[in-house]
């Protein structure tokens, strides 16, 4: 088990230097090919020749681009400094460098708006888990009622209208019209209360999306497993339907179910985008756009590297979870 | 089945019919036999004949967890030591399920959690019906695998279904069945996913148990073979029906319906030649939704012809043809008897 997670450990940093060496690659490519240059972006409208080959110096950018790679890479590890003859500017570690745009540190801003879309994510799959695996569960044992259909026609909406749809038509509602919710992101640790509030819509709607899908997911697997043999041996011991559904059905239907869980909760932190835009929430996603249209590559970089750690992060819990639920998984 | 105070299980007329999209399955159709503690009755017939439809009704296993689908209508008496059962509320019935009665099912792989240890399963069936700490329903459990023959039950008791063989698997659903010593045990084909050297211990370890907690036994199959040693009593089956039942020496040596004649054909036999060895009854099992007319067999039976056209018109009625030995077939019993001889 120890081993495993070394192992799997050691493949999350490779990975992480993959994503790296791609999205470096990609954004030293576009700026090259488009004729525009960072130093001169960073050093504003109206500098002066000398003044952008002095930036252009201190950045690094004139050096090859393995020598940039490496250093952005021992950046990130031990820190680096930015000099430009007596003009030396420290960048502690973890240094993602600087915003070409803002000429801002791109860390702190890393730090400032990954606890928003976290929160916008974790929010929302705790409300998609306990309404759509309730809706599933509920679907399969009552199959074919009108509560089943009923259910299953939502959902059908659901997985089938786009966010932005849904999410304009929450805030059209319950912001512009009744005032009931205003969006916001208030950090937990100020005011916990405020925090939820703020982004109860969002929740509720992207929740809408994702329910609907795990409550179809929900209730095929539900059937299916109630269909298997060693449901019939449960039912054959005496025990009472609720305990059979409960602790022999439930346990299984919850399988497929994780799975699909770590990908969406990787692929949501990152991949709020629309989301976010949509309740102008100040997040990784709106970062992200940002920072592409105005080709910020240390920003760019800074945002994928955040995106791809969480989703293979989430995706090395799912393993894990997933061998502590089913023993005959192992992991080596 | 001597006496009628020892007949501890009894099952009159029953049907078991399913409404489907088709039509009405019907997998039961008017059965009826007797158990007495401590004996042993083997129901044979092919695939679809009934057989598990049969004991998950004794089970009262049709009822539960149908969620919305077509439920089985279920007409008859069951009496288990008394009590009726077909009429009977569903939860009465579930207490007596795992404790009164228990199974065995066909796939010890599927028919066990995935992801429960074996002793984790054997204690939950001891303990629905037992109120007892977890650490006393774990004694009774590695008891229960020592018993079946589970080597270092104490140390296996926490391991998973998928660590143990197909035999020892079944094994554990033997003792899993057993943990609550049950006056009723179904083993529905319990070795045929097993290999043939498996299957004999399985059936020894069947026969071992039987003698040592008399328990009353339904041994099912679709070979003749798997209860030639095991059963007093045999039954076989056909189309939801039973077209024979009898003592099993006397359906053995006597048999008096021409499919049983047809199933003993097909066991392996050491007096004839490989070649000819195996012959199963011609003809493929019959709907259940459009049984033929008269005698369900009839367009399988090479013999249906010598009956005047009785056997397509007329159900035949299962008749006493010797002692406690009952057949349904219109053949007069002295030319089966000819028959039967001749074909040896
Ligand atoms: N829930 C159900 N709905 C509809 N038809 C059913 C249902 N359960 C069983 N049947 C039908 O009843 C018939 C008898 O099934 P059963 O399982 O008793 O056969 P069997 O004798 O046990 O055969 P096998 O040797 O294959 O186990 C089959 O044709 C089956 O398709
Ligand atoms: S009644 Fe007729 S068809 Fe049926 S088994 Fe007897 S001879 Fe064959
Ligand atoms: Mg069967």
């Amino acid at each position: 088990m120890l081993a495993y997670i070394v192992r799997r450990l050691v493949a999350v940093v490779v990975m992480l230097l993959v994503v790296t060496l791609v999205t470096f690659g990609i954004f030293f490519l576009v700026p090259k090919l488009t004729g525009g240059d960072p130093a001169a972006l960073f050093a504003g409208r109206q500098a002066d020749p000398t003044a952008i080959a002095g930036i252009r110096r201190k950045l690094g950018l004139d050096a090859p681009v393995i020598v940039q790679y490496a250093r952005f890479i021992w950046g990130l590890v031990a820190g680096r400094d930015y000099a430009n003859g007596a003009d030396v500017t420290h960048c502690a570690a973890p240094c993602f460098g600087y915003s070409f745009k803002t000429e801002q540190p791109v860390w702190p801003l890393l730090t400032d708006r990954f606890p928003v879309t976290f929160s916008l994510a974790v929010g929302a799959c705790v409300l998609w888990l306990v309404v759509g695996v309730g809706t599933g569960v509920l679907s399969a044992l009552r199959r074919g009622s009108l509560w089943d259909r009923t259910a299953m026609t939502a959902a059908l909406a659901g997985v089938s209208l786009p966010i932005y749809f849904t999410g304009m038509l929450a805030l059209a509602v319950f912001t512009y019209k009744l005032h009931w919710l205003t969006v916001s992101y208030v950090p937990f640790t100020q005011n916990p209360f405020a925090w939820a509030r703020g982004l109860l819509l969002p929740w509720i709607v992207l929740a809408f999306l994702y329910a609907a899908m795990y409550a179809r997911l929900t209730r095929a697997t539900m059937l299916e497993i109630l269909g298997e043999d060693y449901i019939r041996t449960a039912r054959a011991k005496g025990l009472a339907e609720p305990v059979v559904i409960r602790r022999h059905a439930l346990r299984a239907t919850m399988t497929p179910v994780l799975t699909i869980l770590g990908l969406d909760l990787g692929a949501l932190v990152g991949g709020a985008i629309l989301t976010e835009t949509t309740f102008s929430l100040q997040g990784l996603g709106q970062a992200a756009v940002r920072a592409i249209s105005d080709q910020d590559l240390p920003v760019i970089l800074g945002v994928t590297l955040v995106a791809a750690f969480f989703v293979i992060a989430a995706n090395l819990v799912v393993d894990l979870l997933y061998a502590v639920v089913d023993p005959r998984v192992r992991l080596t | 089945m001597t006496d009628e105070s020892e007949v501890f299980l009894s099952v009159r007329d029953l049907k078991v019919h399913f409404p489907t999209d088709d039509g009405l399955v019907k997998a039961v159709d008017g059965l009826s036999f007797e158990l007495a503690r401590g004996r042993t009755l083997g129901i044979v017939g092919e695939s679809g004949s009934g057989k598990s439809v049969t004991s998950l009704a004794v089970m009262g296993l049709h009822g539960v967890g149908q969620y919305g689908r077509g439920r089985a209508r279920i007409s008859g008496e069951i009496h288990l030591d008394g009590q009726e059962l077909t009429g009977a509320d569903p939860d009465s019935v579930r207490r007596l399920r795992g404790r009164e009665m228990a199974m065995i099912f066909q796939d010890p792989l599927s028919s066990l959690h995935p992801y429960y240890t074996v002793g984790t399963q054997i204690s939950e069936a001891y303990r629905v019906h037992h109120p007892v700490t977890k650490a006393a329903a774990r004694t009774r459990a590695v008891e229960l695998l020592g018993r079946v023959g589970i080597p270092q039950p104490d140390r296996r008791f926490d391991d998973y279904p998928h660590q143990f063989s197909g035999g020892m698997r079944q094994r554990v659903m033997i003792a899993m069945a057993l943990v609550n010593n049950p006056d009723l045990l179904i083993a529905d084909e319990p070795t045929t996913a097993l290999d043939v050297t498996v299957q004999a211990q399985i059936l020894d370890l069947i026969r071992d148990l039987q003698q040592e907690f008399g328990s009353a036994v339904i041994v099912i199959t679709h070979d003749l073979g798997v209860v030639a040693e095991l059963a007093d009593d045999i039954l076989v089956m056909y189309a939801g029906r039973c077209v024979e039942r009898g003592p099993a020496e006397r359906v053995f040596y006597t048999p008096q319906h021409p499919y049983t004649w047809g199933l003993l054909g097909s066991m392996p036999r050491f007096d004839r030649e490989r070649s000819e060895r195996l012959t199963p009854v011609r003809g493929a099992p019959p709907s259940l939704i459009n049984v033929p007319s008269g005698c369900a067999f009839h367009p399988r039976c090479p013999h249906a012809d010598l009956t005047g056209g009785a056997s397509r018109s007329t159900v035949p009625e299962l008749r006493e043809v010797a002692e406690r030995h009952f057949a349904a077939c219109h053949l007069p019993v002295a030319d089966r008897n000819r028959i039967w001889e001749a074909s040896r």
